[in-house]
């Protein structure tokens, strides 16, 4: 079973955001510190706009060749010693995991950061199994401690203060004096670090993601900054890489070039601290590293994607870089979005995956500023997919009444210009003349979704059509 | 019908494509084969000194620190100094390496310990096969010489470079790996190590030592 989905309830969770002060503050983070970090690495190398190009195109050769990049890659995986597994759904890729586990006799399955094991819904499966799952990075650990999902695809626990994390480990860890400091970040990651270091040694099973997964040589490459992907992959006896089907790349030169662009777009670092490329089990003179090595990869709904409109979403590395660009995240945050994936690529994703018809508000949650795609390493034109889904969703008459009369109407009006000018012209003469003492309306007729939140400017002089004309624009 | 069948006809049925279609599976077998570069970024250019110079500043800029001596029988010395300068005690534990191991130790008062970790070193020394000046990122393989878990579990990772095997870009370092492991396989682990370990997980603060190494302390043998 996968993660049940509040998409539907976009509207009522983006009001609650709104309203919610600690996220507010919180969100304040993400506004200033991405986007300045991600600034600057861009314009330290010169060659990183030809590399966003090179990354794209990389990208799309990949996509269009997909089914033969994958036996590549599985082939040499089992040549390595490892064992590759395919699943459909997220129940299969959760039964895989379960099941391994179960055969192995595992307690306790430690896990490095990985969005597509938060979509499969892994960790339920193996709660419900009797196993423990237990997060690793800091933030996912967080999280994972309040029982929230991730509000954010690289950084988790974006949504929460310090005084949160603060309260959360107090509650949790009963056994640590009661009157110890947590009041500094550093004292807080050193608590989260001595506990996790006791977890990742005990651990039977370390599950990482794959940011990257090397045809050539068979590789699974995982990037982190904490180093926890690599104590939860190198402990343990088994590793299971759990990855989604389009994270293929053909070779080593391919991970360095998109390796330049990932951190950098993602958290304006020039390299993440942690690439660890990894290929196979332990070798025969090896004296640490797992005994076993095992690659579950997943459709769950991707397949579908190519060849269609929503190929392009298939290029992304998850880097964040659009959610953090993006106004509406700004001021929501990533839970509103009621997934997995937030921002805009959660907006174009999450109905590709669960259904236009439960996530049919997130492509309507956005400015249409274009923003994302400016940022995004490998050029995805977010916006014009969100278009392609409110399309869908119209004519799949998924949008309100309201929403479809009203566009009935001016539709009617904008088939027929004269007529348009006409109307428009009268009405804004209408409007100036009854808000000319005050300026503004507090309240119009069916304009409530504007007046409830802001005062309607009276307008002023003639319409734009019109003051266009005049200045010769061009049609 | 198997999963793994299902999903490779569904991708071909969605891309209108046949899985006998030699064309597609020789533009496949061709990139993969010729594996080529690129763009490389410029900043990682440049003869020895120079290159050294930019992996020096690109390392310290991410908090690593950075010594160059000028043979390998100064690196005991070093590792001795740097312990002792951080108030640290004078343990250290490393791999088989044989560029290690053959050192002039018996000249520090330090105690050595040989093998993997199992959580309980403060200290590692290991070799790394490469450093790469484009970031700063050393690359070290996995295997008896330098165990994979000295990387990780010690609060404090020692890494010995020689100035020979400081390369412009990841590239090249891959491709050293690739020549010496054979076209298509690699070791078990390459952990490409770019400053000590860190998390901005709460607020956005950036700190040192999340899960690996608080500190990185890289050794540069110049001959």
């Amino acid at each position: 079973m996968s993660v049940q989905s509040t998409s539907p309830q976009f509207k009522q969770n983006a009001h609650h955001a709104l309203h919610d002060m600690q996220l507010q503050k919180a969100l304040g983070n993400v506004r200033q510190n991405f986007i300045e970090r991600r600034a600057v690495a861009a314009a330290n190398l010169p060659e990183f706009e030809a590399l966003r190009d090179q990354a794209c195109d990389l990208r799309d050769h990949v996509l269009a060749h997909i089914d033969l990049y994958l036996e590549a890659y599985e082939k040499k995986v089992l040549a390595a010693g490892g064992h590759v597994h395919f699943a459909r759904t997220s129940e299969e890729a959760c039964q895989i995991i379960v099941d391994l586990a179960k055969a192995r006799g595992a307690k306790s399955v430690t896990k490095g950061k990985s969005m597509v094991s938060e979509e499969i819904g892994l960790n339920a499966a193996l709660e419900r199994n009797g196993m423990a799952a237990i997060e690793t990075d800091l933030g996912e650990y967080i999280i994972q401690l309040r029982g929230e999902a991730p509000s954010h695809i690289i950084a988790p626990a974006v949504h929460l203060n310090q005084e949160d994390v603060e309260a959360e480990f107090r509650r949790v860890h009963t056994h640590l004096p009661a009157d110890r400091n947590l009041e500094e970040p550093e004292t807080l990651l050193a608590e989260a670090r001595a506990i996790l270091r006791s977890k990742f040694l005990a651990s039977d099973i370390g599950v990482t993601g794959a940011n990257f997964l090397v045809a050539e040589t068979g590789t699974s490459i995982i990037v982190t900054n904490e180093g926890n992907g690599d104590l939860t992959q190198l402990l343990p006896k088994v590793h299971v890489v759990v990855a989604s089907i389009e994270k293929l790349i053909p070779t080593l030169e391919d991970a360095s070039a998109m390796l330049r662009v990932l951190a950098r777009s993602a958290t304006g670092q020039d390299m993440s601290v942690y690439t660890t490329l990894s290929t196979g089990p332990r070798r025969p003179d090896d004296v640490d590293g797992p005994e076993e090595y095992h690659v579950v990869l997943v459709d769950n709904g991707r397949s579908n994607m190519l060849g269609t409109q929503f190929q392009d979403m298939l290029r992304c590395i998850r880097c964040g870089a659009c959610m953090n660009h993006c106004p509406v995240y700004h001021a929501v945050g990533g839970h509103a979005y009621g997934w997995v994936y937030p921002g805009p690529m959660g907006a174009v994703l999450t109905p590709s995956l669960i259904g236009v018809d439960k996530a049919g508000h997130l492509p309507n949650a956005s400015t249409f500023c274009g923003r994302c795609e400016s940022v995004c390493p490998v050029h995805i034109p977010l916006p014009k997919l969100m278009r392609h889904w409110r399309e869908r969703e119209f004519e799949r008459h998924l949008a309100p009444a309201s929403v479809r009369y009203g566009l009935g109407i001016w539709a009617y009006f904008a088939k027929r210009p004269r007529l348009y000018r006409l109307t428009s012209s009268l009405a804004m003469r209408l409007l100036a003349l009854a808000g000319k003492s005050k300026g503004h309306f507090r309240w119009l007729p069916l304009a409530g979704g504007w007046t409830d939140y802001r005062d309607m400017p009276a307008p002023q002089g003639s319409t734009f059509q019109a003051q266009w004309k005049k200045q010769g624009g061009d049609r | 019908m198997s999963a793994r069948d299902e999903i490779f006809s569904n991708i071909r049925r969605s891309l209108g494509v046949r899985a006998d279609d030699a064309a597609r599976s020789a533009i496949v077998r061709n990139r993969i084969d010729q594996a080529r570069a690129g763009i490389r970024p410029k900043r990682g250019e440049g003869d020895i000194p120079q290159r050294l110079a930019t992996f020096k500043s690109q390392a310290e800029s991410v908090s690593a620190t950075v010594a160059i001596v000028e043979s390998a029988a100064k690196v005991p010395q070093e590792i001795a100094r740097f312990l002792r300068d951080q108030n640290l005690p004078a343990t250290l534990r490393m791999g088989e390496d044989n560029r290690l191991t053959s050192l002039p130790w018996d000249g520090t008062q330090l105690a050595l310990s040989r093998g993997a970790s199992k959580g309980d070193d403060l200290n590692a020394v290991s070799h790394a096969e490469a450093g790469v000046a484009e970031t700063g990122t050393l690359v070290i393989v996995s295997g008896p010489h330098n165990p994979s878990t000295l990387n990780f579990l010690p609060d404090n990772h020692i890494v010995v470079l020689k100035a020979a095997g400081v390369v412009a870009t990841y590239e090249d370092a891959l491709a050293a790996i690739r020549k010496a492991y054979g076209k298509g396989e690699m070791p078990r682990t390459v952990n490409m190590i770019t400053g000590p370990s860190r998390s901005a997980d709460i607020e956005q603060k950036l700190l040192l030592g999340a899960h690996g190494p608080r500190r990185l302390h890289i050794i540069i043998v110049r001959n």
